[in-house]
C-alpha cells in the first residue's frame, strides 16, 4: 500500500512517544493514543501505526484494524481546512448524499482526498451525535447544521480570504 | 464448585455453573453445530466470538436465540437445540453467510473437508434467496500460503491462533462491515509480513480463505519425466496422521503403506526424513556436547541454553522477533535440508547422477518447510537442495487421484541408504521428541555408558512448556520444551531477562509439535487427534529395533566414508547453517 517510504520527524515521534508514556504504555489505551496521534500528524500513515505499535506492545495489524474500524481515523493526509460530511442514518434521510456530492463537484476532489493546494480535504462521519440538525457537516471543528447544497457554496467561501 | 440443572431437548443435565449451552448439550451427546467457535481444550485456547450464530438454540422465557457456544447455562434454564425455529434461524444465517460467499466448491481447495460446505449439506441448504454484491479480494500468493478472501467467513479463528497462540500478531480483522476482513497490517501480502508459515491458521480456517501452496503438478510432471530422478523423503509425524486422510482413526501407524504408495506413485527412491533426524542428532547432540563442556569447564562467552533449530517455523519466528538472540539457536539445519543436501551430494555420487537430473521432493505435516526449501542459503548454483515440498494432505490427494485403495496396500519397507532410521528420529515428530533423541545420544557419548532406560517420560506430554532435568553421570542438565510460539516467547523472555536456568531447551511452532504441523490432515483444532498421532510416533519408537541415533549403521557409514566426523568441516559446510535480523525497520527518521 505505501510504496514510498515516509520520513518522521525525529521530534514529532518523541512526541509520539511521551503520548504513549502518558497513557502507561499501556495496550487498552490504543485508540485514545492514536486520537492523540491524529492530532500531532493531523493523520495516521503506517510509519505512525508502527510507532504506536511498539510503544504499546499490540502488533501493527491489531493497530491498523483499529485505524480502518472507526472512521474518525485517516491514514490520508487532511487538508488545512478537513470537511467531514455526517452520512450516519438521519443525515443520510435528511439529504448528506447531495450535500457531500454538492462538496466533490465543487473541490474536484473525491472523499478521503485534499484538494491540491493542501487546503480542503473531504471525508464522510457516521453519526456525529447532533442529528436534530441533520444534516451536519464540520469544518475542523466548526460545525454546520441542516446544510442544504445551496449551502454549501457560502460554507466555503468562509475560508476564501484565508491564505 | 455449585452444580446447576439443565434441560435441552426434553433431557436433563447436571453441569457446573459457568458451562455454556454448548457443552452441557455435549454432556447429553447432542452436536449442537458451530462454525467459528474453537477450542483448543488443553493448549487452553477457546475462541468463542459469537459470531456467526449458527449454534442459536431457543431458551423459554427468552425473545432472542441464544448462541450456544458463549451462552452460559443458569439454574433451570429450558433449551430447545431443534426447534422449527432454530432450524429456520440457523439456515436463515447460513444463507446470509452464503450470499457472500463464491460458489466455487466444484474447483475449491478446501472442498470436502470444508466446515462451511459441511454446514451447507447439513442444513439442506438448495437455494441462496439473498442475492447481492460479492465482496472481492486480490488473492495473496506467498511462498507457502494462498489467501483468497473471497471464501472468509469471519469467524476470526485465525486471528487467534496467529495472536493469541502463536503471538505472531500478523492477522488482524480490519475495516468493518460489509468490507471487514482479516489481513495483515496495511493489507501487505503475507510475504512482506513477519509471517512464520507456521501455518496454523490455515489448519483452523473453515473455509478455502487459507490453504497451502500446491505443488502436486509439479511434481506429476517430475515423475513423469525419464530424464530426473525423483527422490522423495516423508517427515516422521506423517505417517502418524496420514491414515486420516483415508478414513482411518487418528493415531493409525500407516508408514509401510505410505511407502508403498510413494513407490506406486513412481518415486526413483523412497527415502525417509527420520535418517536426516538421526543425522540431525549426531550434529546437534555435538554441539550440545561441546557448548556444556566449554560453559563446565568455565568459559564465560559459551551461549547456553542451546535451542533447537528444527522446526522452520520458529526459526522464522526468532529471525523477526528476536534477532538479537539468534546466536542462541544451534547452527543445525533441519532434518529436511540436511537430507537435501546429502542426497545431493553422497547420494547422487553413489548413483553417477547430477545435482541438476535430481529432483529432491519432501512430504511435510507442515507449510513452513515449502518455505524454508526456497531459502538462499539452501541452494548451490541455484539448485535448492530440496526442490520442494508437499503436505500430508496433498500426498493424500495424489494418492487418491492415482486411483489407489490406500487400506489394501501392503506394508513396504524405505529403501536403503538414506530410508534406515531409529525410534530417536521418530519421535522428532512430536512435542519433547527431539530433545529426548538429542538426550539419548549425548548421555552416551558424554559419560561414555549405556543408557538403562531410553524412555524419558518425564520429557513426554502436551503441556504448553514443560521442564526436565536429567542425570548426565553427576552433572545434572537441565531441559525445557515448548511448543506453539506463544510458549516460546515465554521462554525466550525468561532467557532475555536472565532468568532461565536451563541448559537446552526444545522448540516446535505447533500444537503438539509436528503431529499438528499445518500441513497435515486438519486438526480443527481438536487437540484430541493431535494427542492420538503423538501416541502413534511414541508406538513406533518402541518397536523398532535401533533407538538411538548414533548405533544407525548407514548414519554411521555414512561419517566413515564421506563426513568424516559430526561438526567436521564438511559437516559444517552441509549440515550447519546461519539465521538472519529479519526485524522490519519501517520507521525511518529525518
Ligand atoms: S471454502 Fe468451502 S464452501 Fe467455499 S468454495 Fe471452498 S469448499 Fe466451497
Ligand atoms: S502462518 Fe502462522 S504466523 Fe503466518 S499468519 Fe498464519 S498463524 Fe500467523
Ligand atoms: S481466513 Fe479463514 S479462519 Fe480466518 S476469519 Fe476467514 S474464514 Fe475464518
Ligand atoms: S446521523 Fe448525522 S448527526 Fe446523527
Ligand atoms: S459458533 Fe457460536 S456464534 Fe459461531
Amino acid at each position: 500500500m505505501t510504496s514510498i517510504k515516509l520520513k518522521l520527524k525525529e521530534s514529532e515521534v518523541q512526541q509520539l512517544k511521551e503520548v504513549a508514556r502518558s497513557f502507561d504504555n499501556k495496550p487498552g489505551e490504543l485508540i485514545n493514543v492514536l486520537h492523540k496521534a491524529q492530532e500531532i500528524f493531523g493523520y495516521l500513515p503506517a510509519e505512525v501505526q508502527e510507532v504506536v505499535a511498539s510503544e504499546l506492545n499490540v502488533s501493527v495489524a491489531k493497530v491498523y484494524g483499529v485505524v480502518t474500524f472507526y472512521s474518525f481515523f485517516t491514514m490520508l493526509p487532511r487538508g488545512r481546512y478537513p470537511i467531514s460530511i455526517c452520512t450516519g442514518t438521519a443525515c443520510y434521510v435528511r439529504g448528506a448524499e447531495k450535500v457531500l456530492d454538492e462538496f466533490k463537484r465543487l473541490l474536484k476532489v473525491p472523499v478521503g482526498e485534499t484538494t491540491a493546494d493542501g487546503k480542503f480535504s473531504i471525508t464522510c462521519l457516521r453519526c456525529v451525535g447532533a442529528c436534530g440538525l441533520a444534516p451536519v457537516v464540520m469544518v475542523g471543528d466548526k460545525t454546520y447544521g441542516r446544510v442544504t447544497t445551496d449551502g454549501v457554496k457560502g460554507i466555503l467561501k468562509e475560508y476564501e480570504d484565508e491564505v | 464448585m455449585e452444580l446447576i440443572k439443565i434441560n435441552i431437548d426434553n433431557r436433563t443435565v447436571e453441569v457446573e455453573k459457568g458451562t455454556t449451552i454448548f457443552h452441557a448439550a455435549k454432556k447429553l451427546g447432542i452436536d449442537i453445530p458451530t462454525l467459528c467457535y474453537m477450542n483448543l481444550g488443553d493448549l487452553n485456547i477457546e475462541h468463542k466470538p459469537g459470531g456467526c450464530r449458527v449454534c442459536v438454540v431457543e431458551v423459554e422465557g427468552r425473545r432472542n436465540l441464544a448462541p450456544a457456544c458463549a451462552t452460559e447455562c443458569y439454574d433451570g434454564m429450558v433449551v430447545h437445540s431443534h426447534s422449527m425455529r432454530v432450524l429456520n434461524a440457523r439456515k436463515t444465517v447460513l444463507e446470509l453467510i452464503l450470499s457472500d460467499h463464491p460458489f466455487d466448491c466444484l474447483i475449491c481447495a478446501k472442498s470436502g473437508t470444508c466446515d462451511l460446505q459441511n454446514m451447507a449439506i447439513k442444513m439442506g441448504v438448495r437455494s441462496i434467496p439473498f442475492q447481492g454484491e460479492k465482496s472481492t479480494y486480490k488473492p495473496d500468493f506467498s511462498p507457502a500460503i494462498i489467501r483468497e478472501m473471497d471464501k472468509c467467513i469471519m469467524c476470526r479463528r485465525c486471528e487467534t491462533m496467529c495472536n493469541d497462540f502463536q503471538t505472531v500478531g500478523v492477522l488482524s480483522g480490519i475495516h468493518r462491515g460489509f468490507e471487514s476482513v482479516v489481513a495483515p497490517a496495511f493489507e501487505r501480502d503475507l510475504d512482506h509480513s513477519e509471517c512464520t508459515y507456521c501455518g496454523q491458521c490455515v489448519a483452523v480456517c473453515p473455509t478455502g480463505a487459507l490453504t497451502e501452496v500446491d505443488h502436486t503438478t509439479q511434481l506429476i510432471r517430475d515423475l513423469a519425466d525419464p530424464a530426473k530422478k525423483v527422490v522423495v523423503q516423508t517427515a516422521p509425524a506423517v505417517r502418524a496422521a496420514l491414515g486420516e486422510a483415508f478414513g482411518m482413526e487418528p493415531g493409525t501407524l500407516v508408514t509401510g503403506k505410505m511407502v508403498a504408495a510413494l513407490r506406486r506413485l513412481g518415486f526413483d527412491y523412497v527415502f525417509d526424513t527420520d535418517f536426516a533426524a538421526d543425522l540431525t542428532i549426531m550434529e546437534e547432540g555435538t554441539e550440545l556436547l561441546d557448548r556444556l563442556t566449554r560453559f563446565l569447564d568455565g568459559d564465560k562467552e559459551v551461549k547456553l541454553p542451546m535451542l533447537t533449530s528444527c522446526c522452520p517455523g520458529w526459526v522464522n519466528f526468532f529471525e523477526y522477533h528476536f534477532p538479537d538472540m539468534r546466536d542462541i539457536p544451534s547452527t543445525a539445519r533441519s532434518p529436511q535440508q540436511m537430507f537435501g543436501a546429502i542426497a545431493k551430494t553422497y547420494f547422487a555420487d553413489q548413483i553417477e547422477t547430477k545435482r541438476d537430473e535430481m529432483v529432491v521432493v519432501s512430504v511435510m505435516p507442515c507449510v513452513a518447510k515449502k518455505y524454508e526449501c526456497t531459502r538462499e542459503e539452501f541452494k548451490v548454483d541455484d539448485n535448492p537442495d530440496v526442490d520442494y515440498s508437499i503436505s500430508t494432505r496433498e500426498l493424500a490427494m495424489l494418492i487418491k487421484r492415482s486411483n489407489m485403495d490406500f487400506a489394501s496396500l501392503p506394508d513396504e519397507e524405505f529403501d536403503m541408504p538414506m530410508g534406515e532410521s531409529t525410534g530417536a528420529a521418530v519421535i522428532f515428530g512430536t512435542t519433547g521428541g527431539v530433545i529426548e533423541a538429542a538426550v539419548r545420544t549425548a548421555y552416551e557419548l558424554h559419560t561414555g555408558k549405556t543408557l538403562e532406560k531410553i524412555d524419558f517420560e518425564q520429557l513426554r506430554g502436551i503441556k504448553g512448556t514443560r521442564s526436565a532435568s536429567v542425570d548426565f553421570d553427576g552433572v545434572e542438565i537441565k531441559i525445557g520444551i515448548a511448543h506453539g510460539l506463544g510458549q516460546a516467547r515465554k521462554l525466550l523472555d525468561d532467557i532475555k531477562a536472565g532468568k532461565s536456568q536451563y541448559h537446552a531447551i526444545e522448540i516446535m511452532a505447533c500444537p503438539g509439535g509436528c503431529v499438528g504441523g499445518g500441513g497435515q490432515p486438519l486438526h480443527h483444532g481438536n487437540p484430541e487427534i493431535i494427542k492420538a498421532r503423538q501416541k502413534a510416533i511414541y508406538q513406533e519408537d518402541a518397536g523398532k529395533p535401533i533407538r538411538k541415533s548414533h548405533e544407525n549403521p548407514s548414519i554411521i557409514k555414512l561419517y566413515d566414508e564421506f563426513l568424516g566426523k559430526p561438526m567436521s568441516e564438511k559437516a559444517h559446510h552441509l549440515l550447519h547453517t546461519h539465521y538472519f535480523d529479519k526485524k522490519r525497520k519501517d520507521v525511518l527518521l529525518d
